[in-house]
């Protein structure tokens, strides 16, 4: 290798620096939150119940399902649509979905998940689908916008050498379009992470149920220590989606 | 120049929605090894003439031909990848090195790695680029005028016959421009491509180009010739109107101090007595002279009127040379230097600074008069 051109790490942005270390600081003030609430305010034994480890452990995984069935879902319908729109001759569909998506994420995700209940019914299922409705829109718009701001003379240049238009998108459009398209994703997986609380609504399981306990049996740290674990949860997803952002980063860019 | 090697026939582009053709029933041939620039205002339909060629706009009507082939009808990408295409934004893949870039064409085509790479290398190096210190570099660390110099490599890199450029030295300062489309001339000179170029810039066509087609709206050809005939004698009114009223001038790019006869100025070689000096002013008809050092390089301007004035040595009378000129340079440098000069007249000298004769206004003059005049006969 030559030792031409200065080290990448050097032109990182404050921001993007900051970006793989905010997360994590967060998320251990947020542990010793929850470990100061469970050692230092007055447990019973309902709250004991209520947290119980085995218990916690299978919310946990619920949520962790939760959030990630509903995102892959969103990244598997968004993206495509996301280049379908943006291909020629669909304008006026983009705008429609991009509007009606927004509307979607205007009305509150609980109205969502019940909305999908009184047609779906209960179970896992329905929330998933709820929270990949909820979610859909900053995946699409940032497929989208990720597309059209590849600049047009690099496509052009790419015809006019002799892609073919699949080759164009794969090749050229998409890969430029990653770092927008993954901002979208992980926009995505925080929001289905943070409501994926609200499963319990509709019998979906999740941390949401210990929430809901101790608001129904009024024991303040169930509540904290619940809402704390979601907090974290939803962190360490950002942080993997944060690392993938920067690995999956087109060199050059 | 017998057949084509491109050919466009009766071709038109009307896009829907408009009544006028961008591009409207326009036959134009190209011959193989040939500079064929089209020029024309902005809005006349040369870009879309352009990218009608290698189909990025495909055609309302009218056939394309390539080497006597109908490519009309066949796949466009396979046509695009015969041909080189160079456009003014560059458009370098941003994720891909310098090497990757070059690559793209051999990488469909589906050379094997070694050839690629040792292609690239190879073209690097044809740019004037150190494949060493360029190859693994991505296009956003270079400059405007290295990033075309990789755009026309990309161009080149599977050898097409025909290269297609877009106004590639559009969006270039203009020192290097000057400099891209010299080492341009000198590369085609090798590479004998049959290119067409699109250009908004009457000087840059008449710099460039073997023939050049001048472009009135809906890619109507105005005119279509070298461009010594063009500009000695413009078909019409429009095209005398966008040659400007430089054309003379223009002209004098074309033509090199070569071409004129040298006019022949007696030299006094050092040393040289005063008296030998004065016989041969007498002599001269110009009464001038040039003083040449031993090695036969030009001093200074001796004339009658200057060794009489002063009584100082011979190398001290008379008025330092300061510019030459050579065989190879143009005509129009000609000019420059002698309207600096102080007698009217310029030294031209060999390449190793040796003395062959001068050249004066007047033998510009005939030549601009009798050359044009007699090449522009019909």
């Amino acid at each position: 290798m030559t030792v031409i051109g200065p080290p990448i790490a050097q032109r990182q942005t404050l921001a993007e620096r900051l970006d793989l270390i905010v997360t994590p600081i967060f998320a251990v003030i947020l542990g010793i939150v929850g470990g100061a609430v469970w050692l230092y305010s007055d447990i019973d034994d309902t709250t004991r119940a209520i947290l119980a480890p085995e218990k916690l452990y299978t919310q946990l995984i619920e949520t962790i399902i939760l959030g990630f069935a509903s995102s892959v879902l969103v990244i598997l319908v968004a993206i495509p649509i996301g280049i379908a729109v943006t291909r020629r001759g669909l304008p006026r569909l983009k705008n429609f979905l991009v509007d009606t998506l927004g509307l979607a994420q205007a009305l509150p995700a609980y109205g969502l998940i019940v909305l999908f209940f009184s047609w779906l019914g209960t179970g896992m299922f329905t929330v998933i689908v709820a929270l990949a409705t909820f979610s859909l829109l900053p995946v699409l718009r940032n497929t989208i916008v990720g597309l059209e701001q590849v600049d047009q003379a690099v496509i052009e240049a790419g015809r006019g050498m002799g892609y073919t238009k699949r080759q164009v998108l794969f090749q050229i459009e998409l890969p430029l379009a990653v770092p927008v398209i993954i901002a979208g994703i992980r926009t995505a997986i925080v929001i289905n992470i943070g409501m994926a609380a609200l499963a319990f609504l509709v019998g979906g399981g999740g941390l949401g149920e210990t929430i809901n306990s101790g608001l129904k049996l009024d024991r303040n740290p169930a509540i904290l220590i619940g809402a704390v674990l979601v907090a974290i949860l939803a962190l360490i997803f950002d942080f993997i989606t944060a690392v993938a952002q920067r690995y999956l980063k087109p060199k050059g860019m | 120049m017998s057949t084509p090697l491109i050919r466009l026939e009766n071709v038109t582009k009307t896009y829907p929605g408009t009544e006028a053709p961008a591009v409207g029933n326009l036959t134009m041939d190209v011959y193989e090894g040939e500079v064929l620039v089209l020029v024309g205002p902005s809005g006349c339909g040369k870009s879309t003439t352009l990218r009608l060629i290698n189909r990025l706009i495909e055609p309302s009507s009218g056939r394309i031909y390539l080497h006597g082939e109908d490519v009309t009808d066949i796949d466009a990408s396979e046509l695009r990848r015969k041909m080189g295409y160079v456009i003014q934004q560059v458009g370098l893949f941003p994720h891909r090195t310098i090497a990757e870039n070059i690559a793209t064409v051999p990488k469909l085509l589906g050379w094997d790695k070694a050839r690629i790479a040792d292609r690239v290398d190879e073209l690097l190096e044809l740019v004037s680029m150190d494949p060493k210190s360029y190859r693994d570099r991505y296009p956003k660390e270079l400059s405007g005028g290295q990033a075309q110099r990789v755009g026309v490599a990309r161009a080149l890199a599977a050898d097409p016959d025909v290269l297609l450029m877009d106004e590639p030295f559009g969006a270039i300062d203009p020192i290097t421009r000057d400099r891209l489309q010299n080492e341009f001339l000198r590369l085609q000179q090798d590479l004998k491509k049959t290119i067409v170029f699109v250009t908004h810039d009457i000087d840059e066509a008449i710099k460039m180009g073997n023939r050049i087609a001048i472009l009135r709206e809906a890619s109507e050809i105005a005119q279509i010739d070298t461009p010594e005939f063009i500009l000695s004698d413009p078909a019409d009114e429009f095209v005398e109107n966008f040659l400007g009223s430089g054309a003379i001038l223009k002209g004098l790019t074309l033509k090199k101090v070569r071409d004129i006869d040298l006019h022949d100025i007696p030299a006094l070689e050092m040393p040289v007595m005063r008296d030998e000096a004065l016989k041969v002013l007498e002599q001269s008809p110009e009464k001038t002279a040039v003083l040449l050092d031993k090695d036969h390089k030009p001093l200074r301007w001796i004339s009658e009127a200057s060794l009489n004035r002063t009584s100082q040595p011979i190398e001290k009378s008379g008025k330092p040379i300061t510019v030459d000129l050579q065989p190879e340079d143009t005509l129009q440098d000609a000019l420059g230097v002698m309207l600096q000069s102080s007698v009217g007249m310029a030294v031209v000298v060999d390449r190793k600074g040796k003395y062959l004769g001068c050249c004066s206004i007047e033998s510009l003059a005939s030549l601009i008069i009798g050359g044009y005049g007699a090449q522009g006969a019909v």
